[in-house]
């Protein structure tokens, strides 16, 4: 049986299909202005008995098409499991917020933070930056990597940190510095929520910024003694907890 | 859904210099917000319908029963906080208004003059006034205010150019020397209210006037023991309209109307009738007021699918919890038990608060709750830091818990939908 989760994110649509427990199908695509038909357009070709949905989304395809929703902390609980069973901390970054989630010994969630209403600290603020520096989002970590000197982004306002950015551009400080600055900035965030949250020694990083090295790697240094784990594919761990519900049902 | 719309009684606004054509817009919104919050619920009990007219009757019936009780020389106080002694102002023959502050459509007119970093309800009030979108604004003799928390106190500064405000200091610790100061803050106020109203207030004055607001009070505590059956048989969304109705409606009528829906609810609970079923979350909302229409988590939580069992907040049971002792007959020993009774609200503006820390576990417990979602303001020092202690406490206990900073905009539901749901998720288990 088919089982198919659909992860409606704030940038892009996710979707993954389980077979037989298996994973066995999956797609990315930005969001767009019609997530629901992106979604069902994404659909085509999977034959599912039954579909969860998450993300901000969640509603709008229940609406259309879901079986069930369930919000994205359960669901990169349950993705995160699936790669990782015994994982007890997640920190997913994902377009428009960050999470931190603890789990108990069953998977179940004890506890989480998400970031309050502005951009500080999510995809989203990377990529303003990015775009400011005159970087790609993929260029945006590695060059970062590549920095000889820390410098301080003061502001997790994304509006006031991109004044900050733009007047230390203008100092002449190069731009692979200001990138460490950009990165430095988002990873003391994390280590915030995860302080209030508490965490174990291992650790899983999901959301599409899992795959920028430079976050990784600061996150990996700033926490000693934790195994800092992404899954192969960080974007679709929401899509695939979705799809693990939708198999429990 | 129904039709509602809230009343229109422009002639009266116009005699009460408010902005007509912009309040009439307001009035809109909000009659189109009840509408879709409120009467769209099922299984309301039918005896919601006076409550309802309230609302529909917000700027109109009951601002008309205000100017003509001040035609009759009776004071009308605009309040804001639970520490205004209301029984000398009814026992004055005055009434007691609380004002307007729990919207986002009057922030822009308060934050012209007001720095925008402070508390949304502090700029809400001052932006009713400023903008003259508030016809209670309009009608009262002089505004009560206090000197709970430092927002609060240097816009009372500013608002007086705008409105005579009567500034009442209320103490921060509980020692005797507090409780003396107190005392004399309601002794002045008593004077305060005698020399507005032309009336010397008696023993027996005073005395009529607990009775009044005690039973009020009293109505409000069999609602909330009500509230803990399950399935609950009212909403948490109309519980908190009736408790925010019991800040501007007569307070005998409003008594009355609350002991006749108690038996409504009675009977549904003997019929284990209830608004959701009994196998929905039930959440206990504890934290800052919720001045009308501010309905954001309640509405949250309660399209989650959850029901709210309890609000331990001045708007709340902050604000009937304890009663005051009506067998005193001399005028300085009821201001004396009057002053005992105020000493015992639990205010985060006092240090220590240890006791609205065990109140807020015995009330979650009294509910039948099954979790406590901490609701706090922005910039809300006292209560945002308190929050420290009521997630301590929640831990040590095993209860789950959830806690949310917001001010009136709409722009954070989306984060905030997602993890009440969640822990609405961490809730079901």
């Amino acid at each position: 049986m088919m089982f198919v989760g659909v992860d409606l994110g704030s940038r892009t649509v996710k979707i993954a299909a389980l077979q037989d427990g298996r994973l066995i199908g999956h797609q990315i695509r930005e969001s767009g202005f019609d997530p629901h038909r992106q979604s069902l357009e994404m659909m085509e070709g999977f034959d599912p008995v039954r579909v969860v949905a998450t993300g901000y989304g969640r509603h709008l395809a229940q609406k259309h098409f879901a079986h069930e929703v369930i919000t994205e902390i359960k669901a990169h609980a349950l993705g995160a499991r699936y790669y990782f069973p015994d994982c007890r901390t997640i920190v997913d970054i994902g377009g428009q917020d960050s999470k931190v989630i603890a789990l108990d010994e069953q998977g179940r969630v004890s506890n989480f933070q998400m970031n309050d209403k502005c951009a500080a600290g999510t995809g989203r603020f990377l990529e303003i930056m990015a775009a400011t520096l005159g970087y790609s989002l993929d260029e945006f970590g590695p060059a970062a990597l590549e920095s000889e000197q820390d410098v301080a982004i003061n502001s997790m306002c994304t509006v006031f940190a991109e004044s900050e950015v733009i007047s230390m551009k203008n100092r002449g400080v190069p731009a692979r510095d200001i990138a460490m600055g950009v990165h430095l900035s988002v990873v003391s965030r994390l280590i915030g929520m995860l302080n209030r949250v508490g965490y174990g020694d291992c650790l899983v990083f999901s959301g599409g910024v899992a795959r920028n090295p430079c976050i990784v790697k600061l996150l990996q240094a700033r926490l000693e003694g934790v195994s800092v784990l992404s899954p192969e594919l960080p974007d679709i761990v929401g899509a695939l907890g979705a799809a693990i519900q939708a198999g429990l049902a | 859904m129904a039709d509602f719309e809230v009343k229109a009684y422009p002639e009266m606004w116009q005699e009460l210099g408010v902005d007509v054509a912009r309040f009439d817009k307001a009035r809109q919104m909000l009659g189109s917000a009840y509408a879709s919050i409120y009467l769209s619920q099922q299984n309301r009990p039918t005896r919601m319908d006076y409550f309802d007219n309230m609302v529909a009757e917000i700027h109109g019936g009951r601002v008309q029963e205000l100017v003509a009780a001040k035609k009759e020389g009776r004071p009308v106080v605009g309040t804001f906080c639970v520490y205004i002694p209301e029984e000398v102002v009814v026992a004055a023959g005055g009434i007691c208004v609380g004002l307007c502050g729990g919207s986002q459509g009057s922030i822009p007119d308060a934050e012209k003059i007001l720095p925008r970093n402070i508390c949304p309800m502090v700029k809400s009030a001052y932006g009713f006034k400023a903008g003259k979108i508030c016809p209670y604004f309009q009608v009262v003799d002089f505004v009560y205010g206090e000197t709970t928390c430092d927002a609060k106190k240097k816009t009372w500064e500013i608002l007086d150019r705008l409105v005579p405000t009567y500034v009442m200091e209320i103490p921060q610790m509980k020692n005797k020397r507090d409780k003396d100061l107190w005392l004399g803050e309601v002794q002045e106020f008593k004077h305060k209210v005698e020399v507005v109203s032309g009336k010397k207030i008696s023993a027996d004055d005073l005395a009529a006037a607990i009775k009044v607001i005690n039973n009020k009070r009293r109505a409000l505590q069999r609602l909330t023991r009500l509230r803990a059956n399950n399935p609950a048989p009212i909403s948490g969304k109309d519980a908190l309209l009736i408790e925010q109705i019991a800040f501007y409606d007569e307070p005998v009528r409003f008594a009355e109307k609350v002991n006749a829906l108690c038996d409504e609810l009675e009977e549904r609970v003997k019929k284990g009738e209830g608004v959701m079923t009994a196998d929905a979350p039930r959440v206990m909302v504890a934290g800052v007021p919720m001045a009308l229409p501010n309905w954001k988590v309640h509405n949250l939580v309660e399209t989650a699918g959850a029901v709210i069992v309890g609000e331990e907040s001045c708007i709340g049971t902050r604000y009937f919890k304890d009663l005051i002792d009506e067998n005193i007959k001399d005028i300085d020993g009821q201001l004396d038990v009057l002053t005992d009774r105020y000493m015992k609200i639990d205010c985060s503006c006092f240090t220590p608060n240890d006791e609205r820390i065990d109140q807020v576990i015995k009330e979650y417990r009294e509910s039948t709750a099954q979790g406590i979602l901490h609701y706090s303001l922005q910039f809300c020092h006292t209560y945002n830091i308190e929050e420290i202690r009521i997630k301590e406490a929640c831990q040590k206990e095993g209860i789950p818990y959830l806690s949310i900073e917001s001010d009136y905009s709409p722009e954070d539901v989306g984060q905030l939908q997602t993890r009440i749901e969640a822990f609405l998720e961490q809730i079901r288990g």
